[in-house]
């Protein structure tokens, strides 16, 4: 479609004019500046919403709404273009067949061999053998070999060492959707350890003895303590309530030597219902302090990171200075229980910490688990009330904790911000389908990418400069202040107002820290090769041995140049408490000055928008060779540094 | 950018030749100014009640004028008072404390202070127009904005020396009554009626443009923690008295006259902080002259709580300081 115009969500007289393409697998809209021909791609599968406005005298609006925060307002001219490009993304957004998936087609050209070892880069085998498992305590069992005991369980799952089949089995009738006690986390320091599970089906007395022995085996499993925590992470109220349906939580007097402990975090719903009003706040026009403040409190979303994060400290804090083992789960153990475990395990183990561990931890404790991510993200179209940003909310934990503890990371906040985006992009198989079973029925593996073979080639995009493995901070548990410490909580604005270039910094340090450090690294290298060079020209009495070095221009490979305009940024409009846009001739009376007089078009729009930051996606300068099925030029999302074109991407 | 207190038009609406006269000749022929007023248009009506007022276009006629009414005096005091009490309170829920900061409006008064200040900078930078800013005494709100926006317009008051100057010039010269608007601070029950603290909310919006813009500042968090002390409370003469007067002649203490003379009887801070080995501690890392205009981001989600300051007792930040260590250790690397 045509003379389509993209607006700014800011001010919306900036406007771009181009075209639209639907294709199988985006949204693409091309500017008609033909120097630039800055494209904006999106994903089907990103798009959350799509609303058509009421036509103007303009045209006929329409607003997309993506998964990953980004928003497009686009200006169609004609009513029945806008209705068939409205009909079609309603489609196109909802599909209703794995294969129609964009991970199907895409095409990264890897053969067969390279898209195999892409998988194995995970192996949670090697994982359980880090932790110092299978040990006297803890062994692998294959008793869910053919998901004939739990469908959402992995096959293999580690289970205290005096856990008999029939223990698991007896126990596994008595959970939520069969998710027996499993483990999640071994500290091998002090043999304390996270086991995860669902509820019980205990409703107001029933009791199963193989219930009961198996959290006995759980504590047998740690001869350092003589009880286990178990943590039921739903609000109090909430587990209640589900006792009325034959389920409930462990009584402590059936179960010998547990202490019982609520925390108290919302369920799926509540926490939809959260990000949606914190991206109504997103969405205001120039709000003031006031609206902001109190709609994000409103939107209750940084109370709930709280209680996910205190959850998590509280677990860690357990294991790590008391040695007691801890029983976490929620009604299904599929969603808190996950994030709480993560966290605990993030705060536990530098391991965890770092890019690869970070990617085994992911797959462990949400992958293999069975976080239902098709339900929760929909991959497919399917009942709008399973949807939830569950794991949203354990990478806002995870950035919450690299905003308290700088060094402790040895990944980026870039890296968290696409791992969400993928989330949502089904471009590679990780996160599609609700359990282990489905994705081996479908053979994902065979048929599609791994995200983390992708991210992990890219991995230089990814670092922390800050990190150093031998640094204080990045060793043993993290201990984030508990309280006071509502202020630590922030509004992550990288994230939630991502693709709004004007909120950010333009200049990155993280990736100029990155350029320095790689600099100082080449410094040192040609230091030691010339220190070599004199020493054999001071032993060889030859004198026509030139020794060359690479001139490079430091300021440019520091990406910091004065001299050009790469940090030139545009105003704002600063008199934003006013309403009326644009401004009221000059001739205004004397005590008249609500106008807004600097409007864009006095303004010199001189300096170009640009941005040095990389958090950009990158997109292609030429069209043509582009296909929906991937090809030669794909767009990527890593190689956000090109700052002369900044492009929105959503690949 | 120029700078005074209000014109004393008063109820009768006078004229003063001179002055009109002075604002003409700042100007070219057709070309136009603005003039930055920091209070209400209601408020600048109702000055004229006690003798002041505003600039009237018929007397004006190449300025325009833009209200842009800034917090001051009591109110402000308020405002940090309820802010330091809110940070201290141990027992606050996460459910309330974001409506408890908002309920402080200390941030609507920075977004406010820098929205002003880039106005003025815009004017400037972007109309090519002259600008005079004033409120009503042209030692509080006044300083605030014009301090301010040569921060975000001129490179040179972002090193070091240059902020120093701009300090000395913006707010110890055009005296600002140090003395008694950084008397006893947050926690006093005093509520001393001229107390307020316009020089915090300056280093604050400071801190926000070194947020924002983390390579183009020389020097760094500690050199504002540093002034906010020593505003209140130093061993040094340079923030005693309210204004050039009394640090040279004296002032009236009781029925005494106290002969400050501070440039004999006291030590510069400038000179304290410049010394090479203190000047280190307070330099920027990360610092890159940056030729260009800073324009900050004034929406609610850029403008952040500065902690370095409100909790800086009550939380550690070593987590924070080997982070700047590290990067510290990084650039001296290369």
């Amino acid at each position: 479609v045509e003379n389509v115009r993209l607006l700014d969500r800011l001010s919306s007289r900036k406007a771009a004019l181009g075209t639209l393409y639907l294709t199988a697998t985006h949204v693409i809209f091309v500017e008609n500046v033909s120097e630039t021909r800055k494209e904006t791609w999106v994903l089907h599968s990103q798009i959350s919403s799509i609303e058509k406005q009421a036509t103007t005298a303009t045209g006929c609006p329409l607003l997309i709404r993506c998964k990953n925060f980004q928003v497009i307002q686009l200006v169609i001219p004609q009513e029945r273009d806008c209705h068939d490009v409205y009909i079609s993304l309603i489609r196109l957004a909802r599909p209703v067949k794995y294969e129609e998936l964009y991970c199907f087609s895409f095409n990264p050209k890897l053969d067969k061999e390279e898209r195999e070892q892409g998988w194995k880069l995970v192996d949670l085998n090697e994982e359980y053998n880090r932790m110092g498992i299978p040990n006297n305590y803890w062994q692998i069992s294959d008793i869910n070999r053919d998901y004939g005991v739990c469908d959402s369980y992995p096959t293999e799952l580690y289970v205290p060492k005096s856990a008999t089949a029939h223990i698991i089995v007896g126990s596994s009738k008595f959970r939520s959707r069969r998710r027996f006690p499993a483990l999640s986390y071994y500290c091998k320091d002090n043999n304390a350890s996270i086991c995860r599970s669902s509820q019980p089906l205990s409703g107001f007395s029933a009791r199963c003895l193989e219930d009961e022995q198996m959290l006995q085996a759980i504590r047998k499993a740690n001869p350092g303590s003589d009880f286990i925590y178990v943590v039921d992470t739903r609000p109090k109220l909430n587990a209640m309530a589900n006792r009325a349906a034959g389920k409930g939580y462990e009584n402590e007097d059936n179960y010998s030597n547990i202490k019982f402990q609520f925390i108290g975090i919302e369920n799926i719903h509540v926490m939809r219902n959260s990000l949606q009003k914190m991206l109504e706040v997103c969405e205001l026009k120039s709000p003031s302090m006031s609206d902001f403040l109190w709609g994000l409190e409103n939107s209750g979303w940084l109370k709930h990171i709280k209680a996910i994060m205190d959850a998590g400290i509280f677990i860690a804090k357990a294991v790590a200075e008391e040695g007691v083992s801890v029983l976490v789960h929620c009604s299904d153990g599929w969603d808190r229980t996950a994030q709480v475990c993560s966290v605990a395990s993030l705060l536990l183990d530098p391991y965890y910490r770092t890019m690869k561990g970070f990617m085994v931890l992911v797959e462990k404790d949400w992958v293999s688990f069975g976080h239902k991510f098709n339900h929760r993200y929909g991959n497919l179209d399917g009942d709008p009330k399973e949807i939830s940003p569950v794991m949203d909310q354990f990478i806002e934990c995870v950035w919450q904790l690299m905003e308290q503890f700088p060094c402790a990371f040895e990944f980026n906040e870039r890296f968290l911000i696409h791992i969400q985006h993928h989330i949502y992009s089904c471009q590679f198989g990780n996160f599609l389908c609700n359990s282990q079973k489905e994705r081996r029925e479908l053979k994902i593996q065979e048929r599609t990418y791994s995200l983390w073979a992708h991210l992990w080639k890219n991995r230089a995009n990814y670092l922390n400069p800050l990190y150093r493995s031998d640094h204080g901070q990045t060793q043993g548990t993290l201990r984030p202040q508990m309280a006071p410490c509502n202020f630590l909580y922030k509004f992550w604005s990288g994230m939630y107002n991502r693709f709004e270039k004007g909120l950010h910094p333009r200049q990155s340090v993280t990736d100029y820290l990155m350029a320095v450090k790689e600099e100082t690294q080449q410094l040192e290298e040609e230091l030691e090769v010339l220190g070599e060079r004199l020493a054999n020209l001071q032993k060889s009495q030859l004198n026509d041995d030139k020794v060359k070095s690479k001139q490079q221009d430091r300021s440019k490979q520091l990406g910091l140049s004065t001299s050009d305009n790469s940090l030139a940024n545009t105003p704002q409009e600063y008199s934003n408490d006013l309403k009326s846009f644009p401004s009221r001739s000059p001739s205004q009376g004397d005590e008249e000055d609500s106008a807004l007089i600097l409007t864009q078009d006095n303004l010199k729009s001189s300096d170009p928008d640009l941005s040095a930051n990389s958090d950009q996606e990158s997109g292609v300068e030429d069209l043509s060779c582009r296909s929906p099925s991937g090809g030669g030029c794909l767009p990527s999302e890593d190689s956000g540094k090109d700052s002369d074109e900044a492009v929105y991407l959503a690949v | 950018m120029l700078r005074s207190s209000q014109p004393l038009m008063g109820p009768n609406r006078k004229r003063c030749r001179e002055d009109e006269v002075l604002l003409g000749t700042v100007l070219d022929e057709g070309e136009r100014g603005f003039i930055i007023d920091t209070r209400s248009a209601q408020a600048a009506k109702q000055a004229r009640m006690t003798g002041g007022g505003t600039e009237p276009k018929s007397s004006y006629p190449q300025w325009r004028r833009l209200h842009r009414p800034l917090e001051r005096g009591r109110p402000l005091q308020e405002s940090f008072i309820k802010l330091v009490e809110a940070c201290n309170d141990t027992l606050i829920n996460m459910d309330r404390w974001l409506s408890r900061l908002e309920s402080c409006r200390w941030l609507s008064h920075v977004k406010a202070a820098l929205s002003t200040a880039c106005l003025a900078a815009q004017c400037m930078d972007r109309e090519e127009a002259s600008v005079l800013v004033h409120g009503a005494e042209g030692t509080d709100t006044t300083l605030l904005v014009t301090a301010l926006a040569q921060v975000i317009l001129d490179p040179s008051c972002r090193t070091l020396a240059g902020f120093q100057g701009l300090l000395e010039r913006e707010w110890i010269e055009a005296g600002h009554p140090f003395h008694l608007r950084c008397a006893r601070s947050a926690y006093s029950h005093a509520r001393l009626k001229q107390e307020a603290p316009l020089f915090l909310l300056f280093l604050d919006c400071v801190w926000q443009l070194s947020r924002q813009f983390p390579f183009s500042l020389e020097f760094g968090e500690r050199l504002l923690l540093t002034l906010f002390d020593n505003a209140y409370a130093s061993a040094y003469g340079t923030f005693l008295c309210n204004n050039v007067k009394e640090r040279r002649v004296g002032r009236e203490v009781g029925t005494a006259l106290c002969l400050c003379k501070v440039k004999e009887s006291t030590h510069s801070l400038w000179a304290w902080l410049n010394q090479p080995g203190e000047k280190k501690k307070y330099l920027n890392p990360l610092y890159s002259h940056n030729a260009l205009v800073i324009w900050p981001s004034v929406e609610p989600q850029s403008i952040q709580l500065w902690q370095g300051l409100f909790f800086r007792w009550i939380r550690s930040s070593q987590y924070l300081d080997e982070a700047w260590a590290e990067i510290q250790r990084l650039v001296e690397g290369n």
